[in-house]
């Protein structure tokens, strides 16, 4: 199973760097949110794998848990990555709609400035 | 009075006169004045310790670890230091009142010359090198302002740009030999290195060191060749160069100097270096001042001259040339100032400063031509006036000192200075006031009202005494200062006017006479000075500065070439290189756990995200479909959460899911559906080894990762033990959230809510930029679906609507105890009113919206803020949570927590943040007449139907 989460990380990660480095905006925030699954589930992971081992103490009965603590630091991540996404996106509409195209290189044109 | 609170009065003071100027121009001086003469009392109260001997000390640690300690102590040194700086900062404040126009905005003015004069006084007081170098800094920065206080002045803006390039950057300097001092040292407070003088001199690194720090103080106080912006400052309004350049800027430097001679001086390389540029510098400054029409170009040279009579002094290393070089700093500060103030007071009144433009003016401003002549006498070494004595003392010392074995040249330069000095200072005096009175001044100048004239003759007053009784006047000062400059044991010296016939009587005789000789043949001398080529400073600066931004331009445009797909690259490509190098330098422990069996479920889901990503990278030119299988990705994921032991990973990652998508639809809603194919394959083979490798780098890391054990016992043993015992929940991952981790948390929250506002701001800055027209004037680049708002679906959401907030209600009370809590119960409350959005159309939903969710993203962290701060009412520290248990009868065991109420904060902001996201994105699509005023083409409640029968 490790070596299954492992190459999914990997896979996750190469076909995110390989959309971040397109040169239209939308593929690159694709590609940070393949990037983004990647480093959660890597996050993750380092509190190792355990199948039915949920952190819910159990009053009853002496059982195995698997450690919270990533766990917890990953919820937050996936709530705060939205937030990125989301201003991520919006910089993205802003940009497109102002400058009418979506390229995120900028020519010399550009740098000579357009105020919209 | 505390040290701190006098290096603190002036930074304090300055607020006031910003604020007072409104309750007029005299509300704003005398703020300005009460607090100098504030500071300047709480100084003199210690006067009489400083001048017993004593060194008064106060102390606090700041960043220990770092050496950075607020550390201030006053000795002899610093004391008469400080003392020219408040005290004559005193005088400027009363003079710049009465010398300032009504179009010069004053407060600014004295607010930015009391966060000069308190960067002054930290210099001055600094125990802590560090400490010195941010006050050193500050007044470079606040020199800046005050120099360009006339923005409108081209001048005034360059002489500003050029005093921060050359001091700035001798400050940067100087900031690395002051690390190498408090290196060798193994201090940074200055009375400890003070007494490691031969560890510093010993040292390897004493000659850099020593150049470092002679460079921050050589272009402080424009020691050649880094003189020539002192001149250039001139543009600054006439009190600012009275302060600046005769009691504090320029004397920084001297300062450090003069501190720093304990420890730095007496070496051949001190000797050398410091001599000479002070011996050069003297005798140039002297030059050029002779030949300057410009009054305060006079002025200004002849400081130059005079800084490098003082440097040289310090240079020669022996302690009595140690003692001139205080006592000159103190005659100095006072005749110069006075005729800075006097050559104010001559371009304020006759309206020009050009001295071939000015002459007779004794008869017009008698009171002017007192003090000047005073002054400019005792500039020129007249006795019985101050300067004599301290030019006499550098004469005698000059005429004892070798140099490179040679006896005549350091003498003879000596007088040579002495002699231009002279002429410079009598043709102040001849060429300004003496002559024929003439008619053709620009207005006819008469003396000033005695606001202008009362300041510089208390100075000339100065110079009198201290000329006739030095001992009974500046004595004990020059001794307390000489003191810590050189020790306890102080060389015999005598302060007086009459040491009998000695070498340095003849060299001020032949000075004088030389003088008296120069201004004769002045016209002669300026016709053959003209002839002369000179460089020209400010071309050569300019030509430096523009040369390097043009260099610095060529490199960043290189680098920065705007391409960020390139950043990207170089980025990821050097991560992955350095991970790599590491994993090759380091040593990987061999595999402590064994690979556990994978079921079906698992491969299952495996072969659908590794197909999902896959086709994600082939088919991201097709946006939608990228979307949706994005979406997949975001599925599976959440599964495999479910799968591994993480219910609540999974329940947050599935809602979050959900938002996400929405919110990119609404974006693709306005953007292009496809991508074009622009890179070569060439390119795209080169992306592709790069995501290879670096997809290899994260999946090998992180499998080495879950194949060994724990290096060290995690903490969340602790967290496993004590979340039912002290936090009252047996949902771990809750507890460590709205417990153990509440700070984070906290801060989470408000993070996401500024991210909803930033987002909220840059959809007001679009929409309110020249897009909104085109907006406006969108045509959709797909068709539109037939009916907007399906019944189906609007009936089917309003009908979910109630069931999604209970739902989220019990995920949100389960949360302490079983998966849930307030960030799924937030996002699935959210997803509720999406579906609204959605369905019924965006006027419907933001019609019945009763708050806004600004207003929800406060109160939620402000109920957390305050369920936080509730601990404090028990003594505890912030976020403490307290719990307990009631018994309902008839209803089970039931749990009160305040980290309920924390979680709440948490619920409410995220609803907030994830609303205000979303809401912002779709006013985009709003357009004037959408057919989407009813949500359902039956509607009872439509509005518009009274209308209509109205209309009919």
């Amino acid at each position: 199973m490790e070596i299954l989460l492992a190459s999914a990380v990997g896979i996750l990660t190469a076909s995110g760097v390989y959309l971040i480095l397109r040169l239209r905006s939308f593929p690159v925030i694709l590609g940070l949110s393949l990037i983004t699954y990647a480093v959660n589930v890597f996050l993750f992971a380092t509190g190792r794998l355990a199948v039915g081992a949920p952190p819910i103490l159990n009053k009853y009965a002496e059982v195995a848990y698997t450690d919270p603590l990533p766990q917890a630091l990953v919820l937050t991540a996936i709530v705060i990555s939205f937030g990125m996404t989301a201003v991520v996106v919006m910089i993205a509409l802003g940009a497109y709609l102002s400058a009418r195209h979506d390229k995120i290189d900028m020519t010399s044109a550009d740098e000579a400035g357009d105020d919209a | 009075m505390s040290l701190f609170l006098i290096a603190a009065l002036p930074f304090l003071g300055a607020v006031f006169p910003a604020l007072l100027i409104r309750a007029g121009r005299n509300a704003a001086a005398s703020s300005a004045g009460f607090t100098t003469l504030l500071a300047f009392i709480g100084l003199m109260l210690h006067a009489p310790a400083v001048l017993r001997g004593e060194v008064i000390q106060a102390s606090v640690d700041w960043l220990p670890g770092l050496g950075l300690n607020a550390n201030f102590f006053l000795d002899g040194l610093g004391f008469l230091f400080a003392t020219l700086i408040l005290g004559i900062g005193l005088l400027i404040i009363i003079y710049a009142r009465f010398y300032l126009t009504r179009e010069d905005p004053m407060g600014q003015f004295y607010s930015y010359l009391l966060l000069f004069q308190g960067a002054m006084v930290g210099i001055v007081l600094s125990d802590n090198i560090l400490m010195l170098l941010v006050f050193w800094e500050l007044t470079s920065l606040s020199s800046f302002l005050l120099i360009g206080y006339w923005k409108h002045l081209p001048e005034g803006r360059q002489g500003a740009r050029m005093a921060l390039a050359v001091t700035g950057s001798g400050g940067l300097a100087m900031i690395g030999g002051m690390l190498i001092l408090g290196n060798i040292a193994g201090s940074y407070d200055l009375t400890v290195i003070l007494q490691h003088k031969e560890a510093i001199q010993a040292s390897p690194l004493y000659l850099p060191a020593l150049i470092l720090i002679l460079l921050g103080a050589f272009t402080k106080s424009a020691q050649f060749p880094f003189h020539f912006w002192l001149p250039h400052a001139m543009a600054a309004p006439t009190p600012v160069s009275a302060y600046l350049h005769s009691a504090t800027m320029v004397k920084a430097g001297l300062f450090l100097m003069a501190r720093m001679w304990p420890v730095l001086a007496g070496t051949p390389e001190w000797f050398y270096i410091v001599a000479t540029t002070g011996l050069v510098t003297m005798v140039l400054g002297a030059v050029i001042a002779l030949f300057k029409d410009d009054l305060k170009a006079l002025l200004a040279f002849s400081t130059v001259s005079h800084l490098g009579l003082i440097t040289m002094l310090l240079g020669f290393g022996t302690k009595i040339a140690a003692v001139a070089a205080v006592f000159h700093i103190i005659n100095h500060a006072t005749f110069k100032a006075a005729l800075f103030m006097s050559a104010g007071i001559v371009d304020h009144e006759a309206h020009t400063r050009d001295i071939k433009r000015l002459g007779g003016l004794r008869h017009l401003m008698p009171i002017t031509f007192t003090i000047v002549i005073i002054a400019s006498l005792s500039m020129a070494g007249i006795p019985p006036l101050n300067g004599f004595l301290s030019k006499e003392m550098m004469l005698e010392e000059a005429y004892h000192t070798t140099w490179l074995g040679s006896h005549w040249v350091i003498p003879g330069l000596a007088v040579l200075a002495a002699v231009f000095s002279a002429a410079y200072s009598f043709r102040y005096i001849a060429h300004v006031f003496l002559g024929p009175k003439r008619d053709d001044y620009p207005t006819t100048p008469h003396d000033p009202p005695a606001g202008l004239w009362l300041a510089p003759a208390f100075l000339v007053l100065l110079v009198i005494f201290i000329g006739l009784n030095s001992n009974g006047v500046a004595g004990p000062l020059v001794s307390a200062a000489a003191n810590a400059v050189i020790g306890d044991d102080l060389p015999y010296y005598s302060l007086k006017l009459w040491h009998g016939v000695t070498p340095a009587l003849y060299m001020s005789a032949i000075a004088v006479i030389g003088g008296l000789l120069f201004l004769s043949q002045h016209k002669r001398l300026e016709a053959f000075w003209n002839a002369l080529p000179r460089p020209e400073a400010k071309v050569i600066f300019e030509a430096l500065v523009n040369g390097l931004v043009r260099a610095a331009r060529a490199g960043s445009d290189a680098l920065h070439n705007g391409a960020i797909s390139r950043y990207a690259a170089i980025m990821i490509v050097f991560t992955t290189g350095l991970t790599y190098a590491a994993f090759r330098t380091g040593t990987l422990a061999a595999p402590t756990r064994s690979v556990q069996e994978a079921g079906v479920l698992p491969v299952i889901g495996w072969i659908c995200l590794v197909v999902a990503t896959l086709a994600v990278v082939m088919k991201h030119r097709n946006r939608l479909l990228a979307l949706v299988l994005i979406g997949v990705v975001g599925l599976v994921v959440s599964l495999s959460f479910n799968y591994l032991s993480a219910p609540d990973l999974a329940l947050t990652q599935i809602s979050v899911e959900v938002v996400t998508i929405v919110l990119m639809l609404l974006a693709l809603n306005f953007m292009p559906k496809d991508t074009p194919v622009e890179t070569p394959l060439g390119k795209r083979l080169r992306d592709i080894t790069i995501s290879i490798f670096a997809g290899l780098g994260s999946g090998g890391l992180i499998y080495a990762l879950m194949t060994r054990d724990f290096a060290a016992a995690p903490i969340s043993e602790y967290h496993l033990a004590n979340s039912y015992k002290g936090g009252g929940g047996t949902n771990v991952v809750n507890v460590i959230l709205v417990d153990f981790r509440g700070f984070d948390t906290f801060g989470e929250i408000i993070v996401l809510g500024i991210a909803a506002l930033v987002i909220f701001a840059l959809t007001e800055a679009i929409l309110g930029s020249r897009v909104r027209a085109r907006l406006l004037n969108r045509k959709p680049d797909m068709p539109r679906a037939g009916d907007a708002h399906p019944l189906m679906m609007v009936v089917a959401t309003r009908v979910m609507m109630p069931l999604a907030l209970m739902v989220a209600a019990f995920i949100f009370f389960r949360g302490h105890n079983l998966p849930g809590g307030g960030f799924i119960a937030g996002l699935i409350a959210a997803i509720a009113v999406i579906m609204q959005y959605m369905a019924s159309g965006f006027a419907w939903a933001s019609e019945r919206q009763r708050f806004f969710f600004h207003g929800i993203i406060g109160s939620g962290v402000l109920i957390a803020a305050a369920t936080g701060m509730g601990a404090w009412f028990n003594g505890l520290p912030f976020l403490t949570s307290a719990f307990g248990y009631i018994d309902w009868p008839l209803l089970e065991e039931f749990e009160w927590a305040t980290a309920a109420l924390f979680d709440l904060g948490v619920f409410l902001a995220v609803v907030g943040a994830v609303m205000l996201a979303l809401e912002s994105l779709a006013r985009f699509a709003w357009q004037p007449g959408m057919e989407t005023e009813h949500a359902m083409d039956i509607n009872p409640a439509r509005d518009d139907v009274a209308e209509d029968e109205k209309e009919a």
